[in-house]
């Protein structure tokens, strides 16, 4: 049997996973090992396999996500902290042809973007919300956020979260999917390709929903913040498994505006 | 063509010269005294007579934001509010300002600080003129002293905010906001297609094609040297605004001993004031600002040689006077009357005032 080369491997037809057209060639800005460049390359396929470069319009946030504009060949609008979901609504409201999305943080979207977030997918505008949940502010350097676990330590609850004095972590998503502006609400993950397939297949739908006109598509991804944590990639995402996902468990809470029954 | 006249209060005069210039959007919360600004577009249902989108949003903060996503799309778009909600629009103006959008502010004064009163003012002066917000910037302010202004303004405020792609402001007050007069409407403008959208704003985020770079809206650049050009840049556009923008109305001035340099409702207490002076053998002009930024100060300095002193007339404690100051550089003598907390002046206190504070002083 002849010996297999790298010149057999690196073909067309053995790639699992290739660069989207969408992708700039800007070197990320994200550290190694975090989710936010696997969310990223997904809306990026998203857009692609859609053919509707043309028609989106991003938001990004203020964040580590902030500069996503460089990152994603688009017209990108960067909000101020919080406000992505206003800006989308108005950016939607006036080009209601055009696919919108907005792509935020704990931090941004269920801190001090609360209002804009519950009353955005009240109003049951008509776009994709994109959610990064790490349980952590990453680029002001590891504070306590909205959703930080109970315990878990941070430089702002450097002894862990106490919830008799911090509060409790909030989980958003469930409380968005009570509303009836949001027609799909799910929760991903980005840290196995299997999760990062489920991950494609929602951000897929919450896009193909806007042709829909039934109100808010919202996807959250639970992702890993290595940095903020302070644990090497691998181990950031065992952490995630057995912590997060207990209390952020993973799958889909809204489908086609019904209530998933589990 | 007959002029069609019409009878309304300042804050539905505005509401109807955005759906009449051809607006694409207005976002609002409700704030006494200009509600009547979402209440009239509600009632006129810009959406079947022109397709603008209007929109109640869930804050101040949110419907500033919403006019940045609208702004962002080359949208004409619009807001208004009275002093505290101004306030918590700042952040959102600063980042309109720094990203260089269009749009046009509202701002229907009433007195603070704080919660303050529901009653008129002129105390938002230096948030107005001086920025507002965090950074360096500025905005256009037009400073409207009738309700027919308040409708001309709308049209002339989208012009000057799309010219310089800065924000631009309407700094009223309480009394020209509710207050009804007869005023001249202008015919209905065809709001603009997506096309000429495009071509007006090439910068605009209304999707990439693949022909064109992408364009981004944001005001954030991490590299300094970078963010300082861009400051450098928005200070040449600032000086430009004021070498061609400045606006103002001389009244009998040509003659005038003393000048009351005052603007909006208070121009209007101190044309009564001056007509008892004048009946006394006074002579005093007055000097009208129609914009607060830029500010008049090259007519300030051609009259200065001319006139015995001036008086700042406003409703606050005194905010514009600082700007006079500056201009009459201790030339002459500068004093200022103004009444706060919602109170308003009497052409009377105003001939007093002038009298006591710069005729006898």
């Amino acid at each position: 049997m002849a010996e297999i080369t790298l010149k057999d491997i690196i073909k067309e037809e053995n790639l699992v996973y290739k660069r989207s057209k969408i992708m700039t060639n800007k070197t990320l800005s994200y550290c190694p090992g975090c989710g936010h460049g696997t969310a990223h390359q997904i809306i990026a396929h998203t857009i692609q396999d859609m053919g509707i470069q043309e028609q989106t319009i991003g938001v990004s946030p203020v964040g580590c996500s902030v500069l996503m504009y460089d990152f994603l060949d688009l017209d990108i609008q960067q909000a101020a902290h919080g406000r992505a979901p206003a800006v989308a609504t108005a950016i939607k409201r006036l080009m209601p042809d055009k696919f919108v999305f907005t792509y935020q943080g704990d931090g941004d979207l269920a801190a001090i973007g609360t209002a804009e977030t519950i009353h955005a997918c009240n109003r049951g505008e008509n776009i994709t919300i994109v959610f990064i949940n790490n349980g952590i502010y990453g680029m002001t350097g590891g504070q306590m956020a909205p959703t930080t676990l109970a315990g878990m330590p941070t430089s702002t609850s450097p002894y862990g979260r106490d919830t008799s004095m911090m509060g409790n972590p909030l989980k958003i998503t469930e409380l968005l999917a009570m509303l009836p502006g949001t027609y799909y609400v799910t929760r991903q993950a980005v840290h196995t390709p299997r999760a990062v397939r489920q991950t494609k297949k929602a951000i897929r739908k919450a896009f193909e929903n806007q042709k829909l006109n039934r109100g808010v598509s919202f996807v959250e991804i639970v992702s890993n913040c290595n940095s903020g944590w302070k644990l090497p990639p691998v181990k950031a995402n065992e952490w995630m498994v057995e912590n997060m996902f207990p209390f952020y468990p993973l799958g889909d809470m809204k489908v086609d505006g019904e209530l998933v029954n589990k | 063509m007959e002029k069609e006249l019409r009878l309304m209060k300042g804050n539905e005069a505005v509401a109807e010269a955005a759906i009449r210039s051809g607006a694409d959007a207005y976002f609002g919360y409700p704030i006494t005294p200009q509600s009547e600004v979402l209440e009239h577009l509600m009632l006129e249902k810009p959406h079947e007579r022109t397709g603008m989108v209007v929109l109640q949003a869930e804050s101040e903060v949110s419907a500033i934001n919403m006019v940045y996503g609208a702004a962002g799309c080359g949208r004409m778009v619009m807001t208004s509010s009275s002093s505290p909600g101004i306030s918590l629009k700042q952040e959102g103006i600063s980042y309109i300002a720094g990203a260089e959008l269009p749009c046009l502010i509202l701002n229907v004064v009433r007195g603070g600080p704080g919660l303050g009163t529901i009653q008129p003012a002129q105390s938002d002066y230096f948030q107005s003129t001086k920025g507002g917000g965090h950074g360096d910037y500025r905005l256009i302010v037009l400073a409207p002293a009738s309700v027919q202004e308040m409708y001309d303004f709308v049209e002339l405020g989208f012009n000057l905010a799309f010219k310089y792609r800065n924000p631009v402001m309407i700094q009223s007050d309480g009394i020209i906001g509710q207050m009804m007069e007869k005023l001249e409407i202008g015919p209905q403008k065809q709001r603009r297609s997506a096309e000429e959208i495009a071509k007006q704003c090439p910068w605009a985020t209304v999707g990439k094609p693949e022909n064109r770079e992408r364009n981004i809206i944001t005001s954030l650049d991490l590299v300094s040297a970078r963010q300082e050009q861009h400051n450098h840049k928005l200070q040449a556009k600032y000086k430009e605004i004021q070498e061609k923008e400045v606006r103002y109305e001389l009244i009998n001035c040509d003659d005038a001993e003393y000048i009351i340099v005052s603007y909006g409702s208070s121009a209007r207490l101190s044309m009564k004031a001056m007509d008892i002076l004048r009946a006394k053998g006074v002579k005093v002009g007055i000097l009208r600002l129609i914009t607060l930024f830029p500010y008049p100060t090259k007519i300030i300095q051609e009259l200065t040689p001319k006139v015995k002193g001036f008086l700042a007339v406003e409703m606050s404690c005194g905010q514009m006077v600082e700007d006079l100051r500056l201009a009459v550089e201790f030339k002459k003598p500068v004093e200022h009357f103004g009444r706060v907390g919602g109170m308003v002046p009497s052409p009377e206190e105003i001939v007093e005032a002038l009298e006591q504070k710069i005729i006898g002083g």
